[in-house]
């Protein structure tokens, strides 16, 4: 098996929540992440999906060092990042890098594209010494697919798909071997998310990178995944290969959440079985006792207010497809997604 | 017909020119049938969903021509006054942002209960017991208890069922949603395309859906209309144009999106970005990102012509991309 290049464990994030201005007294947190562990391999997509409020780019935060951990580990190759600082810091920061959601907002409109992209030698000049930096920031304007003589434009003259490009550029600029993505196409047309998807799927292949993909669209996240993990209020309910969740789901948040993905085939319409749900996702800073889940779950007992599911292999699938690790007392195998159509004619 | 768009054009005049959003464009709807409208940013799917309603920031904007039809009575020809009886009474628009389209200082039940001491008359008291009907009606829980509750107070699906009660208060006949449930969470999207589904086959209203979701449509529309550079390219069945489009555009989209059930190879993107509506390329809009396109294509504006009884395309070579 290859060695993980990124290991989370029990990772936490408690955002306190306070009360009064001058005596600000602390009257509970909003526990945005909740015990979270992942790995990550080398050359591998690991893709994040859950609904809002669900702590997925809570995760993406701390993975880049944005946020601080209120407890748990991230190590990278080994070594704890949580717990770095300084020049040590920043040279794991290198080799972790961000692609930012809205393409509008995450570039500096007074800079010019040059500029934006570059910046990232400003703080490693290592990487590029000056004079070489202009053409650097060329070669990868031409490796995502931008003309290299735009250089000198400001982000106003470029598209969305266009700016999402110049974000990936920024991200690539430190040749990094982990890229984490949050949500980096659903503020774009169609027409152009495939364009992104294929240009990030293209450079993973060049330059060897890991990605941890973060995204609300499930079919999005299949494309693109090797492994997917699903987040619900703050946890990973179940995680597998991009198979073993979509084909053969054991939690039932996993089975609702697929089933209620609008599928482009109205002849589907007919014989998909949908599960609606009830309700909304309960409050992170109040969360339900014991399984999170439980308030919208149709399968809920008693056991499950009191005892937390542990994320792990259901003891009833030993083996096959559905042995996969899945955080619910009551997993079972259920298909929802239908098998692919026989006609694929067009 | 409920309602029949006819060669409606609108236009934004803009520092940089006259920016032509919707170029003809032609719908119908009938009572209990769901168009679809379907189209990326700046197809003019919305712009000409707001000439329908009413509501076209004008100026800048403008209806260049056409007609809008609406029980047989021209709704641009329309004295103000009446077309504002008919506005919410007999045709009534769901928006994408419940939290920007409701008042955040106005409690909700004062809202809903609005529409019926404007339209009906009723006294305050009255109203207000109409709004807790109508909550209820949209599976609010415990309505009696939150018709006090102000917008900000509701978790988005909420907002957007209030939405959705505020539009069918008066019980109209044609429903307008622009992007309904684009800005909720999936599993929360499918609660509230349910339930507008429902409520339009107990009213049997028409019902326009704007989006640009081709999942959402799908699930519920009849028909589509496919929006490109504000023009119809192509208007089919909904069965008929997700087995085998019969516009360019069309097939490009369809094949562009990820499926949940396929694990596919490289995606197919379109190239080339979406036209500028102040230059819109002469000929096909579509012909410079098109893959099957040729000399007539850059010079023609191809018609919307039928292809079959129900289906019509504006491509030349509507043959070829229904077989190839």
């Amino acid at each position: 098996m290859a060695e993980s290049l990124l290991e989370v464990k029990d990772l936490v994030k408690h955002y306190p929540l306070t009360q009064g201005v001058v005596l600000r007294k602390l009257i509970g947190s909003v526990k945005a992440v909740d015990g979270v562990s992942f790995s990550l391999k080398a050359g591998e997509t690991l893709g994040i999906v859950g609904e809002s409020g669900c702590g997925k780019s809570t995760v993406a935060k701390m993975l880049v060092n944005l946020e601080r951990p209120t407890s748990g580990v991230i190590s990278y190759k080994g070594e704890d990042i949580t717990k770095l600082s300084g020049r040590a810091l920043k040279a794991v920061r290198r080799n972790i890098q961000m692609v930012f959601q809205d393409p509008y907002t995450s570039l500096n409109p007074r800079m010019t594209v040059g500029d934006i992209i570059g910046e990232p030698y400003e703080i490693h000049p290592e990487v590029a010494p000056r004079g070489d930096r202009r053409r650097k920031v060329q070669d990868l304007l031409d490796v995502v697919g931008l003309n290299p003589e735009y250089i000198n434009r400001y982000p106003h003259q470029f598209s969305g798909g266009q700016r999402q490009r110049i974000g990936i550029a920024r991200g690539l600029a430190l040749r990094p071997e982990i890229i984490v993505a949050d949500e980096p196409v659903s503020a774009l047309d169609v027409s152009v998310q495939a364009q992104v998807i294929n240009l990030l799927e293209k450079l993973q292949d060049e330059f060897d990178l890991s990605y941890v993909f973060i995204a609300h669209d499930l079919s999005i996240v299949r494309h693109i995944s090797d492994r997917v993990g699903v987040m619900y209020l703050g946890r990973i309910v179940e995680t597998g290969t991009d198979t073993q969740i979509y084909e053969h789901p054991t939690h039932p948040y996993t089975q609702a959440l697929l089933s209620a993905v609008p599928v482009p085939d109205p002849g589907a319409r007919a014989h998909r079985e949908r599960i609606i749900l009830s309700g909304d996702v309960p409050s992170p800073a109040n969360p339900p006792s014991g399984c999170r889940f439980r308030t919208r779950c149709w399968k809920a007992e008693s056991r499950c207010a009191s005892e937390v599911p542990l994320l792990a292999v259901p003891a009833v699938f030993p083996t096959g497809p559905a042995a996969h690790p899945s955080a619910c007392h009551f997993a079972a195998e259920k298909q929802v997604v239908p098998p692919p159509p026989e006609d694929s004619g067009r | 017909m409920l309602l029949e768009v006819r060669d409606l054009h609108v236009e934004f005049k803009t520092r940089d020119g006259v920016a032509k959003a919707v170029n003809g464009v032609d719908y119908s709807v009938d009572e209990g049938e769901t168009l679809a409208v379907l189209g990326e940013s700046g197809s003019g799917k919305s712009v000409t969903a707001q000439a329908v309603m009413g509501i076209l920031d004008s100026p800048p904007g403008r209806i260049a021509g056409g007609e809008i039809l609406f029980k047989g009575e021209d709704l641009l020809k329309m004295k103000e006054e009446r077309r504002r009886k008919i506005r919410g009474a007999e045709m009534a628009m769901i928006f994408q942002d419940a939290l920007s389209s409701l008042n955040p200082v106005l409690s909700v039940g004062a809202q809903l209960g609005e529409m019926y001491e404007v339209h009906r008359g009723m006294s305050r008291k009255d109203s207000r017991a109409k709004a807790v009907e109508l909550m209820d009606r949209v599976k609010i829980p415990a309505a009696k208890e939150r018709v006090g509750d102000y917008p900000h107070q509701f978790s988005g699906g909420m907002r957007q069922r209030i939405m959705i009660a505020m539009a069918l208060a008066l019980e109209p006949s044609l429903i307008i949603a622009d992007e309904p449930t684009t800005a909720l969470d999936v599993t929360v999207q499918a609660q509230v395309m349910d339930l507008l589904a429902e409520l339009q086959r107990e009213l049997n209203m028409g019902l326009i859906l704007i989006t640009h979701d081709l999942g959402v449509v799908a699930d519920v529309a009849d028909k589509i209309a496919v929006m490109y550079a504000g023009r119809i390219v192509e208007a089919a069945p909904v069965h008929e144009i997700y087995r085998a489009p019969a516009h360019p555009y069309t097939r490009g989209l369809l094949d562009s999106i990820p499926r949940l059930d396929q694990k596919g190879q490289e995606l197919y993107a379109i190239k080339g970005l979406p036209p500028n509506l102040l230059a819109i390329p002469p000929g096909c809009a579509f012909n410079p990102r098109c893959p099957m396109a040729r000399a007539v294509c850059r010079t023609d504006v191809p018609p919307l012509a039928p292809v079959s009884e129900e289906r019509t395309s504006a491509c030349f070579f509507w043959k070829e991309c229904l077989h190839g």
